[in-house]
């Protein structure tokens, strides 16, 4: 029998719950052990609040402390950031946090002893895959564009899996998503982790694969620190994306997947292309297809214009046209040539008038001569032989005619 | 000309892409020219409908009892 019937105790006096816990800060207080202590373990959870306090957990490969390091301490020990991974030693006193009932160590002062456990193994197997060549750049395949399926690897549960299928249903509905469900913390969770990248592979349909995890402590991340997860994402056929906790946080998956992204919005965010840029592609295809028919339409009605143009030119209309002004150019070009033939007709005749003029016998006699004629036959006399005493002659002067008679003298 | 209705959103795109580089040929003959507008025309309005209508499919990897691999539908509203 699991709880053997045995008498009850007899109880102490009832307590309340502000009295039992006064009880136990007391005892922790006046323990002399207790109140000046130092205590080696390993930086957890390391969170420092607006106020500047600092809560930690120190912790062991089997137990664990709540530690408090106030501001004032951390600000007299002068101590460096804390981080988690960090072995330390701390040296406080031990005491109840009365409202949460909470026992804490209030830490003095840190100091450093090393790297840590976590930190070292991680080390070790960073070294040792780096060195068979599983974090090289030649290795690291490229992304699909456009994947029609993508593969995750995650927690059912997880709250960063609903942020990326929102950001897969915002960017890329076109997409098929299949889930390997998978546990992301805890002992059993590089295992999981790895059959889950095997099972996705095995079924095939992926294209890329994503594996992540939200944000956490080093502690609750560092399933994606071991080899069987490294390994399994090495031999995975198809490109696998990590996306595990924030910005800051390195690990081993990081440095094997093909692309590290900080988180698993920005893993979900680089698998797929954004359905606002594919729209556009699409529409410019289609502005380009139009202005590319239109262009071509173009030319046609062009070649169509211009030989309709040939045409016109060669028919028998526009060459009787092209005759009859041809026509109309020579008759004008002719009556031209004519118009100006005849004026300087006229000038010629002109001038040959004005020197007729001056040589006629009326302009002779103005000048004084006179013209002799016999009055008889009216010829004229130009020698003295022709002329006999007593002959009736006609002596003609510019304005008349004077009669004469030869004497014999 | 509807053939194409089968086609995935890659593939149409493709085809789409393939249409608007034949119609940058300007060899090409009218009767040519304009079947490669249509369908790239089509493509197009085709591969906008894919997009508008696309939902995001979401399905689990699943082992049966008989220890084969299959794919379910999962909700996770």
């Amino acid at each position: 029998m699991l709880f053997p019937e045995l008498e009850p105790e007899p109880f102490s006096a009832d307590w309340s719950v502000a009295q039992v816990v006064r009880h136990l800060k007391e005892l922790l207080e006046t323990d002399i052990e207790l109140q000046g202590i130092r205590v080696h373990g390993e930086i957890s959870g390391c969170k420092t609040v607006s106020s500047g306090h600092c809560y930690f957990t120190l912790k062991d490969a089997e137990a664990q402390l709540s530690c408090v390091f106030f501001k004032w301490a951390r600000q007299r020990s002068a101590a460096q950031e804390l981080r988690d991974g960090m072995a330390v030693a701390v040296s406080g006193r031990f005491s109840l946090y009365e409202r949460d009932g909470k026992l804490q160590l209030y830490v003095d002062r840190v100091e450093f002893t090393g790297a840590g456990e976590l930190a070292t193994r991680f080390e070790q197997l960073k070294t040792r895959l780096q060195a068979e060549g599983l974090f090289e750049a030649e290795r690291k395949r490229p992304l699909p564009q456009a994947p029609a399926v993508i593969g995750i690897v995650t927690s059912l549960q997880a709250a960063a899996l609903r942020d990326m299928l929102r950001v897969l249903r915002t960017r890329y509905p076109l997409a098929q998503v299949v889930i390997a469900p998978s546990l992301v913390q805890g002992s059993e969770a590089p295992a999981a982790l790895a059959t889950a990248l095997d099972l996705l592979n095995e079924h095939g349909e992926a294209e890329v694969i994503i594996v992540a995890r939200g944000g956490g402590s080093i502690e609750e991340l560092w399933a994606f620190n071991e080899e069987v997860v490294a390994r399994a994402i090495a031999r995975s056929r198809v490109p696998v994306i990590s996306g595990v906790g924030h910005e800051t946080d390195f690990t081993i998956a990081d440095f094997v997947a093909d692309y590290r992204a900080s988180t698993p919005t920005a893993a979900a965010t680089k698998a797929v292309p954004d359905i606002v840029d594919l729209q556009a592609a699409t529409f410019g295809y289609q502005q380009e297809l139009g202005s590319l028919i239109e262009d071509f339409l173009l030319r046609y009605r062009e070649n169509l214009e211009r030989a309709e143009r040939q045409l016109e030119r060669e028919s028998p209309r526009s060459r009787l046209e092209r005759l009859q002004q041809q026509l109309d150019g020579t008759i004008e070009t002719l009556q031209e040539q004519m118009q100006h033939w005849l004026a300087l007709q006229q000038e010629r005749l002109k001038g040959v008038t004005l020197s007729l003029d001056a040589l006629s016998p009326e302009r002779i006699i103005e000048r004084g001569y006179s013209i002799v004629r016999r009055a008889s036959d009216r010829s004229i006399i130009t020698h003295v032989a022709q002329v006999q005493p007593g002959d009736e002659l006609a002596i003609q002067v510019a304005d008349g005619q004077i009669s004469a008679r030869a004497t014999a003298d | 000309m509807d053939a194409f209705t089968t086609l995935s959103y890659e593939e149409a795109f493709e085809k789409l892409e393939q249409a608007v580089t034949a119609l940058q040929d300007k060899r090409l003959d009218l009767d040519h020219a304009l079947k490669h507008y249509e369908e790239g025309m089509k493509l197009a309005q085709y591969c906008h409908d894919l997009l508008q209508k696309a939902e995001l499919r979401v399905q689990q990897l699943r082992i049966t009892d008989d220890g084969d691999l299959e794919s379910e539908p999962l909700d996770l509203a």
